[in-house]
């Protein structure tokens, strides 16, 4: 019996014992409807082997969007429990698990999987490839995401979650003040996930140089292909950090070691160099990406060409460098002293300019379009103020000596939601629904999505502006509750209100794809919003082989040119196409490295070293494999194409 | 891919190991891959440098280290990452048999280089008592050269691997690449090895 104690939960609480039963009867569920439809098939050949990355983009996608309701569901808790004084909704230990969840789970199991989703599904059409790189590794890729998000969503139900905040500080995230089995928990969820995330990136860096359709130069890409190049040599060079931060962490937890304890010679503060030294080029990780989504879309319901295009691709490089720069900015208060804070004050106010140069450049290219206002343009349209604010208030923080007073604010909860929430949530939004038809061969409903997308904006308004006032009045974030005195709770009942708005919308936005799946039209063409870039090229939705004929490129507006000129895309002749094999190799790994992760976690050793054998093992097993791919025969390319009434084009 | 991909020396490209879309993806791959190991290691010299004064008591590096083994280390190393060189070498001239010579006694340096830094270990823990639990600068020792050696024995399980899964396959353009990765990757290592013998060892007798 003592072996199966460790697994308790350290502060059980009746909700987490219901949702345990909810989480077997679904999972129950589940299976018992893919045997009872016979679905196992489908399921393991079609998809959990697939290396195909329109399949694995939309794996990432569907995942995000279960996280973000996950995360979500943590938000709208939090905002209960602040919504009047000394609530008793939460207390103060699971008011610190929520808000800890939350920022995980949002930065790491949402934005992220939605903007790899999108630059998996997006990268190689906008470049004319016919697959990423390397395939099987996108694939582990995934699964290694998919483990690690499994893994700590699990800490919730098994042995406790996290308490010690997204951001890990030690001494509290040490064994001292976090005795139980959660911040293991965030540290090999985060790891496994993390590893997933730098082999994506390295994928994609070499699909974008490497794999290019002729004639497309590299100021000849379309602007989303050109922020995903930056966001993933930001990422080869950001993530190694976190991997050395968290195994350094998981070192002094589980091993002794002393490097982040001060008790024998550790540098507490050591931990929080190394989480923001990766951490600040983390948002950009998330916000370039959007840039990119947001530069597609204005530029395609504006009916013009980007305006300055290579002051935005200036502009990135410019934000993707400072971003290494700035990290201390997180911490001014922390003591290092007058000149080292002038420093950081500098290079953070300094990112504002590139980004205002391209808050012009968006406005220019509006400037005399013939602006269409879809749901993807309000999101556009939207975004350029609200983000404007949050940028704003950015540098008010990053006023060194002004940040002693909104330090550890609802301010700055306010502030990194304003630019996170218009910045990446609108842009995924936007770029899910702009690229849906593409994905599944049918629009979401305007109506619903126009709907959904108001109660968003003024959810948002409502739910963040308050805590830039409560914030400056001294309201301190992580706090799970306040005298009825300080007179913050009006404000904080706005924001309550705001955030039931906020659910609405994103139960409106999921409503929307039950809705648009039985009844939008199916026959909108390959091309439903006259776009510009070379995804828009090829049949809806999109065979497995991308392009029967490689495209050849001009311009950066290689379709929309092509349109307007009438010139021949794709010159070539029809023949056969290598593809490769499907494999269970990367699910099989994953799951071994869940093991190990939850092994770890519980310091259960012979299952850690069984699953670090099996993981060696698959790798051996992958190199003695005789996989050559397959080829698609001409013949079934011609049948293919002629079913999309396209002849050879 | 599924083409004749064997090597004659009148076909031969000349650098069978990029001669294919896969090999050149490889290639810059591994390039990459690399880059982020080199923040890796960054991060882990920036650790130790912090924390290196740190001895909480305990032994200190001018207590311990003997530059003897070290040199005989660094040596070791350095000589292996020449033989994998003559190995490419005999990978372009297309000459599988002193290609597979080469590459085995890159791996045996490395493990003569292995074997001497876990004696080396053994020796701090048994003289000094000196582990990675007992100060902050052990735990940064251990922790920066400990990855290191991780790195090398991965490597020669890696050459390992490689070797007897293509014994009988000859040289062609669909391995060729993935020999040039691995001479790629131990160079890397080798390069690494001179910074911890730089930083740690000579610094930590002279600094």
């Amino acid at each position: 019996m003592e072996f199966f104690e460790r697994f308790a939960l350290p502060h059980p609480d009746p909700m987490i014992y219901a949702s345990m039963v909810a989480i077997v009867v679904v999972s129950i569920a589940i299976v018992a409807g893919l045997t009872y439809f016979k679905k196992w098939g489908y399921l393991w050949n079609e998809w959990l082997t697939t290396t195909d990355h329109k399949r694995i983009g939309i794996m990432y996608l569907i995942s995000a969007l279960l996280m973000l309701f996950r995360g979500g569901a943590d938000a709208v808790m939090m905002r209960i429990q602040l919504s009047s004084p000394e609530m008793e909704f939460l207390n103060a230990q699971h008011y610190n698990e929520v808000f800890t969840t939350h920022g995980v789970v949002m930065i790491f199991f949402m934005a992220m999987p939605f903007v790899i989703g999108l630059m998996n599904y997006i990268v190689p059409l906008q470049i004319g490839a016919r697959d990423v790189a390397f395939p099987r590794l996108n694939a582990l890729s995934f699964w290694m995401f998919f483990a690690g998000a499994m893994l700590f969503n699990i800490s919730f139900v098994v042995g406790g979650s996290p308490d010690a905040g997204w951001t890990n500080y030690f001494p509290l995230a040490g064994n001292e003040f976090s005795p139980t089995v959660g911040v293991n928990y965030y540290m090999w969820a985060l790891q496994i996930s993390g590893l997933g995330t730098l082999m994506t990136g390295i994928n994609f860096l070499v699909t974008i140089f490497k794999m290019r359709a002729p004639g497309m130069k590299l100021m000849k890409m379309p602007m989303f292909t050109w922020s995903a190049l930056i966001t993933n040599v930001i990422i080869i060079f950001a993530f190694p950090v976190l991997t050395v931060a968290l195994l350094m962490g998981t070192l002094d937890r589980q091993f002794g070691t002393a490097l982040f304890t001060t008790g024998s010679g550790g540098m507490d503060m050591y931990w929080a160099n190394l989480f923001w030294v990766w951490g600040h080029p983390e948002v950009y990780i998330l916000i370039l990406p959007a840039f990119g989504i947001y530069s597609e879309i204005i530029s395609t319901f504006s009916q013009r060409n980007l305006y300055g295009y290579k002051s935005m691709v200036g502009s990135m490089v410019l934000i993707s460098l400072l971003s290494f720069f700035v990290w201390v900015h997180h911490f001014f208060t922390m003591g290092q002293g007058a000149l080292t804070n002038s420093i950081f004050s500098i290079t953070t106010m300094a990112i504002a300019i590139p980004t205002g140069i391209k808050i012009f450049n968006w406005l220019l290219t509006m400037w005399k379009g013939k602006i269409r206002f879809t749901v993807p343009m309000l999101y556009s349209v939207a975004f350029i103020p609200l983000f404007t604010v949050g940028g704003v208030t950015g540098v008010m923080l990053a006023m060194a000596s002004a940040d002693y007073q909104y330090h550890n604010t609802m301010f700055l909860v306010a502030h990194f939601h304003n630019t996170i929430i218009p910045g990446v949530v609108y842009a995924m939004l936007a770029g899910l629904t702009y690229w849906w038809p593409k994905m599944f061969g049918f629009k979401l409903n305007e109506r619903i999505g126009k709907w959904a997308f108001w109660f968003n904006v003024i959810g948002f308004v409502l739910a963040f502006f308050p805590m830039y006032l409560t914030g400056l009045d001294g309201q301190a974030r992580r706090m799970y509750t306040y005298s009825e005195s300080t007179g913050f709770g009006p404000m904080n009942m706005i924001a309550f209100v705001g955030a039931g708005l906020f659910a609405i919308a994103f139960i409106l936005i999921a409503y929307n794809v039950f809705y648009s799946f039985k009844h939008s039209p199916r026959n909108i063409g390959d091309d439903p919003w006259n776009g510009r870039s070379l995804e828009w090229a090829t049949h809806n939705p999109v065979p497995a082989y991308n392009f029967a004929i490689e495209p050849e490129v001009e311009s950066s507006q290689a379709f929309w040119d092509h349109k307007q000129k009438k010139h021949n895309l794709f010159k070539g002749k029809i023949s056969k196409i290598h593809m490769p094999n499907n494999s269970g190799i990367p699910i099989i790994m994953a799951g071994i490295l869940f093991v190990f992760g939850f092994s770890f976690v519980f310091s259960i050793w012979p299952a850690v070293i069984i699953a670090a054998v099996a993981f060696f093992a698959c790798m051996i097993y992958s190199s003695f494999e005789n996989d050559q791919g397959r080829y698609i025969s001409e013949q079934e390319i011609k049948e293919t194409e002629a079913k999309f009434g396209g002849d050879s084009k | 891919m599924s083409q004749d991909h064997s090597l004659y020396p009148e076909t031969m490209p000349q650098h069978p190991e990029r001669a294919t879309l896969e090999g050149k993806n490889k290639f810059m791959g591994l390039w990459f891959f690399l880059g982020g190991e080199t923040v890796l290691f960054a991060c882990l010299f920036g650790t130790y440098l912090a924390l290196k004064d740190s001895t909480a008591g305990g032994p200190s590096s001018e207590d311990m280290f003997g530059l003897g083994l070290v040199f005989i280390m660094t040596m070791l190393l350095l000589t292996s990452s020449l033989t994998s060189v003559y190995a490419m070498y005999h990978m372009r001239n297309n000459e599988f048999k002193k290609m597979m010579l080469w590459l085995g006694i890159t791996a045996l340096l490395g493990m003569g280089f292995l074997g001497l830094e876990i004696y080396e270990f053994a020796h701090y823990i048994t003289e000094y008592g000196f582990t990675f639990r007992s100060s902050a600068f052990g735990s940064a020792f251990y922790a920066l050269v400990g990855f290191h050696g991780g790195h090398v024995t991965f490597g020669i399980c890696w050459i390992i691997t490689l070797m007897i899964r293509n014994a009988k396959r000859g040289l062609n353009l669909y391995n060729a690449p993935k020999f040039n990765t691995f001479s790629l990757y131990w160079h890397f290592i080798d390069v690494i090895w001179v910074f911890v013998f730089t930083v740690v060892y000579l610094m930590g007798k002279v600094g």
